[in-house]
């Protein structure tokens, strides 16, 4: 629907924070501030809004006022939302039909605030982080079906729909997907939603070493037991879990199989011989525990009260090895998710030389890494988001594209974008 | 070549033929690069036959050095430039300009690697969808996007249009299988996005330019994932009195949870041609016929079978066959496969659509089909990809009766927006190309439109790369061609469609 063009709102240009509460605000703010060039930040639910590098604003959008289901149709698996709904909302909205959001969206209020706190769907979009589920299900990306949203100058633009098959034009749903809000303001956002699975259960094997978790971790991964969750958990992290089936403190891998009840029991009987695993070694999670297994995954909680700077590291598997080895010092915690491929890593001090180094690393082992929590005072200087000169002029010319004046979140992802 | 229009065409470009020829013949062998008028008539059209254009030049680059120097070239010079994998496309996506340079990418036809510890096969762009499964299934994986055209259509190719397949609802289609991309923009700059590591950094490129048919850049390089193939597949062939309770079928089957890797759903008329074509042992009195396949662990497929047995009695169903083994499956499909030789048989001509809609909007749409179909006075003939809501319907007339040939465009018109008016899109798989350009403006508005324009003139500034395609040049809500054969012959007759 095109917008008004002369309409009339309650609304005060001289305050500092926006609460609109409709897209025609939203529409008149953008365009104010694109008028007068005010920079504005984009925000949510506050769940991820540390992550990105620091920037100036003069002028908030709080889309958190902006919120509501639109359009909910199980049957054809989509849901048509706000973009200040919150997650918890929609997962519990989803859940009464016995469906989910597949991608698994990590939940950073327990690492930045020490509570839940799994944001607003836009911030999520907007941040493309995915969890456990990722190499079987794919990304938020792989999962947003349309949009519609408010351009740099002020239009409203959408792109999609509801229907998963669609290939009607340039697949702008994914350009947004992890632009941090440096594109386009999303208003309503329309997600694939997917069955919940009838059970699940995850087959924790008992080991500290790495190099084997890795193995179990491929082996599974290339097995036709089809899991759709994978992680390890060194020494240090492992003996936090304390579940009742689970027999041992320490290292330990995880992985879940979901699916019919007969199928899971097979599937986890057969995983464990194909893995030639003995009685001791291993000890298998009912549902109730598996879902508490992965939300702590999910939700980050073993570094709930961690005072480290933490960076997420993303490697093809056959490279996690080398990669950790490399970077491994003495106080060093991390753990490892996506089956081998994302590596959450804490850091107790960084600096320019450190980081450098692991830009390095990672770069020449194929990957990249994100810093999602650091301290402060090294904040305002470092590269939060690793790039290359090619992309970042491809970049340049993108962010003009939807706003050429720079007035979204600028900053936040690259100096000049 | 019909009336359809494309960019003005450069008379100046058409003046230095030889001198282009001469150029680019010092920046790639001078054998790979074709000027005779016997040597680019194969390259005048590709599934979309309606139309044929010959090229000014046709370039065969090996490298992607030669890519780039060939498009920093042409960008330099203001030449046109259309790229082609192995011209398969349904909507026109590389149908040459009068003066452009077509650059075929067929010599990059090797695989490259293949990582199992990755689970990912690094392939070069001119390669099959089929050779990518063929090269790792001796390990038991396999390549999940399958548009029916496999055996033929390159990798390339696929990325350029988001190619689906009969399995996408379970799998999704290729930007969801895809890892990483190398592109040459126009201006030459050669780049990847992504590669073996799952996500990128910034922006998702590699989103970007898949589906982007051609417009964006080239191609020459893709990295693709592969799944372990799944231990069991099974189908069932299920016959429904009416086209809504196969239709209810469907929406049950997904809300209980049930995610098929395939679900296609044939009316009568389809049914029967298919199978007096193949022999597939169809039920040919039901008004509508399913074939839902559900592949995984035995016991998970036993389970799902079941369940998908109970609800179609649910819902009325005359007839139910489960396939016994994997002969039989493949006979199931054998005659949904042949839906356009089938159709061959029936009229001089017919037209495949490719209309996106909601699942639970089908009875609707067909009704509307039916209506539409008496009042234009053509037969149609539908199939669907059920699960996922895409839609071929097949229009038959005689195109040697220009009546007739307009009665079915103008039909084609109408059932794609009913697409669009019941939630739906207007192209589920096949692409915008030049084939739904003008219907454009049924599913956008100006301003989405002059986004995704402005987004083309940031990576190509002067509009070289692939102009007259996808976004509409008359401005008008005009109906223009559909898959078009002629007595049963396409480009590639034997090849499986949709």
């Amino acid at each position: 629907m095109e917008e008004k063009q002369n309409f009339q709102t309650s609304l005060d240009f001289n305050q500092n924070i926006f609460k609109p509460s409709t897209r025609e605000e939203i529409v008149e703010i953008v365009k104010n501030c694109y008028k007068k060039s005010i920079p504005l930040e984009i925000s949510g639910l506050q769940s991820k809004n540390k992550i990105g590098r620091n920037f100036q604003a003069e002028k908030t959008l709080d889309l958190s006022n902006y919120k509501g289901i639109i359009d909910y149709k199980p049957e054809e698996l989509y849901i048509k939302v706000k973009a200040g709904t919150p997650i918890s909302e929609i997962e519990e909205a989803l859940k009464k039909n016995n469906q989910q959001l597949a991608f698994e969206p990590n939940d950073f209020g327990y690492l930045f605030s020490g509570e839940s706190n799994s944001g607003s769907i836009g911030g999520v979009v907007a941040c493309n982080f995915a969890g456990s589920r990722r190499f079987k299900v794919g990304s938020v990306r792989d999962h947003l079906l349309g949009f519609q949203g408010v351009n740099g100058k002020g239009e409203t633009i959408k792109s999609g729909g509801t229907v998963v098959k669609n290939v009607t034009g340039y697949d702008l749903c994914k350009i947004l997907s992890g632009s941090f809000g440096t594109l386009t303001v999303l208003t309503e956002i329309s997600i694939k939603v997917l069955p919940r699975p009838e059970t699940n259960k995850t087959l924790i094997i008992k080991n500290p070493h790495v190099k084997k978790a890795l193995d179990y971790l491929g082996q599974s991964l290339s097995s036709s037991t089809d899991p759709s969750g994978g992680v390890f958990y060194p020494d240090y992290f492992g003996k936090n879990f304390i579940l009742n089936d689970l027999t041992h403190d320490g290292g330990l891998t995880g992985i879940r199989i979901e699916g019919p009840m007969n199928s899971v029991d097979q599937r986890i009987d057969r995983l464990s011989k194909e893995l030639a695993l003995i009685g001791n070694e291993f000890s298998v999670l009912d549902s109730v525990q598996t879902e508490i297994f992965w939300n702590k995954t999910k939700n980050l909680e073993v570094f709930k009260n961690s005072k480290s700077n933490l960076i997420r590291i993303v490697v093809p598997i056959s490279e996690t090895l080398e990669v950790i080895k490399k970077l491994k010092k003495d106080d060093l915690n991390y753990f490892i998710d996506w089956g081998g491929s994302l590596i959450w890593m804490a850091f107790d001090h960084l600096n320019s030389k450190i980081l450098s180094e692991i830009k390095e690393i990672t770069k020449n082992h194929q990957g990249y890494y994100t810093l999602i929590k650091i301290e402060d005072d090294f904040k305002a200087s470092a590269d939060i988001f690793t790039i290359d000169p090619i992309k970042y002029k491809i970049s340049e010319k993108i962010k003009k594209s939807f706003d050429p004046k720079r007035i979204f979140n600028p900053g936040k992802m690259y100096t000049g974008i | 070549m019909s009336s359809l229009q494309m960019p003005k065409v450069d008379d100046s470009i058409l003046s230095k033929k030889d001198k282009i020829v001469s150029d680019i013949g010092r920046i790639i062998n001078p054998k790979n690069v074709l000027s005779h008028p016997d040597e680019l008539r194969p390259f005048e059209t590709d599934g979309l036959t309606a139309y044929r254009q010959m090229p000014l030049v046709v370039v065969m680059p090996e490298t992607v050095e030669e890519v780039s120097n060939i498009l920093k070239y042409c960008n330099d010079n203001k030449v046109k430039v259309v790229p082609r994998g192995a011209g398969t496309g349904l909507s026109g996506g590389s149908l040459p300009l009068e003066d452009c340079v077509l650059m075929a990418m067929g010599k990059f036809n090797k695989i490259l690697e293949i990582d199992y510890l990755n689970r990912c096969v690094v392939t070069q762009p001119c390669v099959t969808n089929l050779a990518i499964t063929h090269a790792v299934q001796d390990k038991g994986f396999y390549y999940a996007p399958d548009p029916s055209s496999q055996i033929a259509c390159s990798i390339g190719g696929n990325v350029a249009e988001n190619s689906g397949g009969v399995h996408s609802l379970k799998y999704g289609a290729t930007t969801n299988n895809l890892l990483g991309i190398e592109v040459v923009l126009m201006d030459g700059t050669i780049t990847k996005f992504g590669g073996k590591a799952m996500d990128s950094e910034g922006y998702d490129f590699l989103g970007l330019m898949t589906g982007s048919e051609g417009l964006l850049g080239v191609i020459t390089e893709v990295t693709v994932k592969i799944l372990k193939s799944p231990e069991i597949v099974k189908a069932a062939l299920i016959g429904f009195p009416t086209i809504e309770d196969a239709g209810n079928c469907v929406a049950e089957i997904i809300a209980e949870g049930c995610i098929p890797a395939g679900m296609e759903i044939m009316d009568k008329a389809l049914t029967k041609a298919t199978n007096d074509y193949s022999k597939a042992g169809y039920p040919t009195d039901a008004e509508a016929m399913m074939i839902v396949e559900f592949d995984g662990t035995e016991h998970e497929v036993e389970a799902y079978i079941k369940k998908a047995k109970q609800i179609a009695e649910k819902n009325n169903s005359s007839s139910l066959k489960v396939s016994k083994s994997n002969e039989e499956r493949l006979k199931f499909w054998a005659g949904r496969k042949a839906a356009f030789p089938a159709c061959g048989v029936l009229a001089p001509d017919y037209m495949c659509m490719d209309g996106s809609i909601p699942r639970g909007k089908l009875a609707e749409v067909l009704k509307e089909i039916t209506r539409l179909s008496k009042k234009y006075d053509l037969p149609v003939a539908n199939a669907f990809h059920a699960g996922d809501g895409n839609l071929h319907p097949l229009i038959m007339f005689d195109a040697n009766d220009k009546n007739s040939l307009k009665k079915c465009e103008d039909f084609g018109a109408d059932i794609l927006k009913y697409c669009v008016k019941v939630g739906g899109a207007l192209t589920g798989e096949h692409g915008v190309g030049i084939e739904k350009r003008e219907l454009m403006c049924e599913a956008f508005n100006d301003k989405d439109i002059q986004q995704q324009l402005t987004i083309k003139v940031a990576l190509d500034p002067n509009s070289l790369l692939n102009p007259g395609k996808v976004y509409p040049i008359l401005r008008k809500c005009a109906e223009e061609g559909r898959v078009h054969v002629h007595g049963g012959k396409t480009k590639f007759p034997d090849i499986p469609r949709f």
